[in-house]
């Protein structure tokens, strides 16, 4: 195994692994990191979610927006699946439908990263037991 | 590389191994492969999440979802539930004790909010073997930047100023300590980190070891830098396999990256460490019974001065430093002393561990800032007295400490004010009592611990101990008279004032609290012969009340040793001569006719 050298070394090292526990090191303060659920029922799971599921996390991943991909049940918009939930900090969740590759990327980088609306916005139009 | 979506964190400590974490491991193992999961998901066997009350603790990342008492057949579950369809099982979830709701994660949960984690930073975190993981928690950094600044006076310094304080018991100053060992003279130094964890119910040092072992090596090579030596020495006890397993993967690992051994990270500076064994005698934490057992004679303290710091292994300076102590140490270094001594009260900086055990909802192990009070341990982080009883009393300091009562709930704990309160830090166990609870055999309990670990050496402690246990023994036994009651008084007295070591200088200390506190009990015992929480059974008689005895026989029939006597539908007779006091047919008989006086 190679010797660590000096501080840079290290450093250097260190920033590599961290990739390996960002997933933990996120988990423990998931308010202040981008959220996205990703519905993963038979339905969605059928229309392609596990897909848009792995296009998110590498397109997150590329773009090194910090962010906390997790799949869910099913949320009822079946018509429109792949679905997926996205709660930016501090702002209301929105949820987005027919969320295939290119809308996943078009997602990414339009809504997360410079705020815009995109089309497909599912209006939230049901209300939920406060836990 | 994998790309993972999952890890799923596995606690590897002692206390969820003994459950069989190692079979929800494999399980996991082999389900996710059956199910070609295994490049989305990653299993991880992590150190002590705390919570060894619910163990074996699984937590699903990045949902931070924390499951408990899972067994291996729960792993299929898991697996086609949560990692596949995304839908958390709730049967496995932790329920509050109060509202019955189950509580999705570790945030939530009341035995998580008050906690602070400092030394147990990364237990339940990272895979403790796996030097990779505790580096990209900026493991090793501190070590780096000491040796890149190369000025061993400015971490001393640092340290003196974040008012850190030893965490094995004493509470004296770290940065005062190395700077006594820097100052010393010698051809060769030594640092000795003190692993000898022996209080009862304490687990906090195995537990650093087992969940974060490189915290402490990187702590030790930090001091070897500030003192000037080249050897540390672990004194760890036998008994502890699993740390002593992972100290020396951590060991090897950290020789393989170069930051221990020769020429650390080419900066000229030399360090390594070794592992000693004890046998696990209590004494052998005092440092020097424990210096003289690592060079191989009996483990007997001798007078200080000379203190380890002027002479100490082999004769030459040593620094001793307990675990969490050292597990402190990378942190304060790489925050600033300003963070550190942000933390807890005005004499007592940073955070303790404490091993809460006893009669509390949640038994484990929890980190707090100094500062906080007994109430918001016992009944926010603890859950409250299990049964919903009432509490009676917490044991700190093991058998060196006291016990604190009801009036000091409200003392924020920290080293000074539990010493004025007459009990003392410790190394940090924390034992609730509650009202079943006999404070007379409480002390009885310690006592014969300190009996069975006096190294003997000095007759206060040999034969005084031996004299106050024979005492306790007498009045529990309902033999007592107020005189001896005197007695423990003075002698208890004695003991501390003339013991060699802090065994012995502390060791009356459950004696005297309980005395202090809890008078009336020793009073009761010796004038009315009379134990109210029913724990010393020589002063307890089981009675047949004629009245409501239906002559059933089944307290006859279940009587271990035939004290029962009665012909069928007659009433019946406990020979007291015969009776062992086991309460058996107190607890068969369906017609309240066994009565206890």
């Amino acid at each position: 195994m190679e010797k660590i050298k000096s501080l840079a070394d290290l450093k250097k090292k260190q920033k590599a692994l961290k990739a390996k526990i960002d997933l933990r090191e996120r988990a423990n303060d998931p308010e202040s990191h981008v959220q996205v659920k990703v519905s993963m029922s038979t339905c969605g799971i059928a229309s392609g979610a596990k897909h848009t599921m792995d296009v998110l996390i590498e397109e997150f991943q590329q773009r090194q927006i910090d962010a906390i991909v997790t799949q869910t049940g099913c949320m009822g918009y079946c018509f429109a699946e792949p679905t997926i939930e996205i709660t930016k900090p501090g702002e209301e969740p929105i949820v987005f439908g027919y969320v295939n590759k290119e809308k996943a990327i078009e997602i990414v980088e339009r809504y997360v990263q410079k705020g815009e609306l995109v089309e497909g916005i599912i209006p939230k139009n049901y209300q939920s037991i406060e836990k | 590389m994998a790309n993972y979506k999952y890890h799923i964190l596995i606690c590897g400590g002692t206390g969820c191994n003994a459950s069989n974490a190692l079979g929800i491991i494999d399980n996991f193992n082999s389900i996710l492969k059956e199910k070609s999961l295994d490049d989305d998901v990653q299993v991880i066997k992590t150190g002590c999440f705390g919570f060894c009350e619910k163990g074996p603790i699984v937590k699903i990342m990045p949902d931070n979802t924390f499951y408990t008492q899972v067994t291996p057949n729960d792993c299929l579950e898991i697996v086609e539930e949560h990692i596949i369809k995304g839908r958390r099982v709730n049967r496995l979830l932790y329920e509050n004790p109060e509202t019955k709701e189950h509580v999705e994660d570790s945030k939530h949960m009341g035995f998580y909010q008050k906690q602070l984690r400092v030394a147990l930073r990364n237990c339940g975190f990272i895979n403790p073997e796996n030097i990779d993981e505790y580096i990209a928690q900026d493991g090793y950094v501190a070590l780096a930047t000491a040796l890149e600044r190369n000025n061993p006076a400015e971490i001393i310094d640092t340290l003196k100023k974040s008012g850190l304080r030893g965490r094995g018991g004493g509470g004296f100053p770290t940065g005062l300590k190395w700077e006594f060992a820097a100052k010393s003279k010698g051809d060769e130094k030594y640092v000795v980190c003190n692993a000898d964890e022996g209080d009862p119910g304490a687990f906090m040092d195995r537990s650093i070891l087992e969940g974060d072992p490189h915290t402490v090596l990187e702590a030790m090579a930090i001091n070897g830098f500030a003192i000037g030596s080249h050897v540390g020495l672990i004194y760890i006890r036998a008994e502890y396999p699993l740390a002593i397993k992972r100290l020396q993967i951590a060991i090897d690992q950290a020789r393989e990256y170069g930051l221990l051994g020769e020429n650390i990270l080419d900066s000229g500076f030399s360090f390594d460490i070794e592992l000693k064994y004890g046998a696990g005698a209590f004494v052998c934490g005092e440092e020097t019974a424990l210096i003289h057992s690592m060079e191989g004679h009996r483990g007997e303290p001798t007078f200080k001065p000379p203190f380890p710091a002027e002479s100490g292994y082999l004769g030459k300076p040593t620094n001793v430093n307990n675990v969490e102590t050292y597990a402190n140490i990378p942190v304060i270094l790489n925050q600033g002393w300003e963070w550190f001594s942000k933390i807890g009260t005005e004499k007592s900086k940073g955070t303790k561990v404490f091993a809460l055990a006893g009669k509390v909802n949640n038994v484990g192990l929890i980190e707090v800032p100094m500062g906080i009070t007994l109430r918001e341990i016992i009944y926010e982080i603890g859950g409250g007295i299990k049964d919903g009883k009432k509490f009676k009393a917490v044991q700190t300091g093991g058998p060196s400490g006291g016990c604190l009562t009801e009036k000091h709930l409200d003392t924020p704990i920290d080293y000074d004010n539990l010493l004025a309160s007459g009990s003392m830090m410790g190394s940090g166990g924390m034992i609730v009592m509650d009202e079943d609870d006999c404070m007379v055999a409480i002390a009885k309990f310690y006592l014969e611990f300190t009996v069975e670990e006096s190294c003997g050496k000095c007759n206060p402690c040999r034969i005084g101990n031996k004299r106050l246990y024979e005492i306790l023994e007498k009045i529990t036994e309902g033999n007592g008279t107020a005189e001896d009651l005197e007695i423990l008084r003075n002698l208890s007295v004695t003991i501390k004032d003339t013991s060699l070591c802090g065994l012995g200088q502390t060791s009356p200390n459950p004696v005297l609290s309980t005395l202090d506190n809890f008078i009336e009990e020793y009073e009761e015992h010796v004038n009315d012969k009379k134990c109210r929480s029913g724990v010393c059974t020589s002063l307890m008689q089981y009675f047949v009340v004629p009245e409501n005895c239906t002559g059933c026989t089944v307290c006859a029939r279940n009587c271990p040793v035939n004290a029962i006597e009665g012909e069928r539908k007659q009433v019946h007779f406990i020979h007291q001569d015969l009776c062992i006091k086991c309460g058996v047919c107190y607890d068969k008989c369906k017609f309240n006719a066994i009565v206890i006086k």
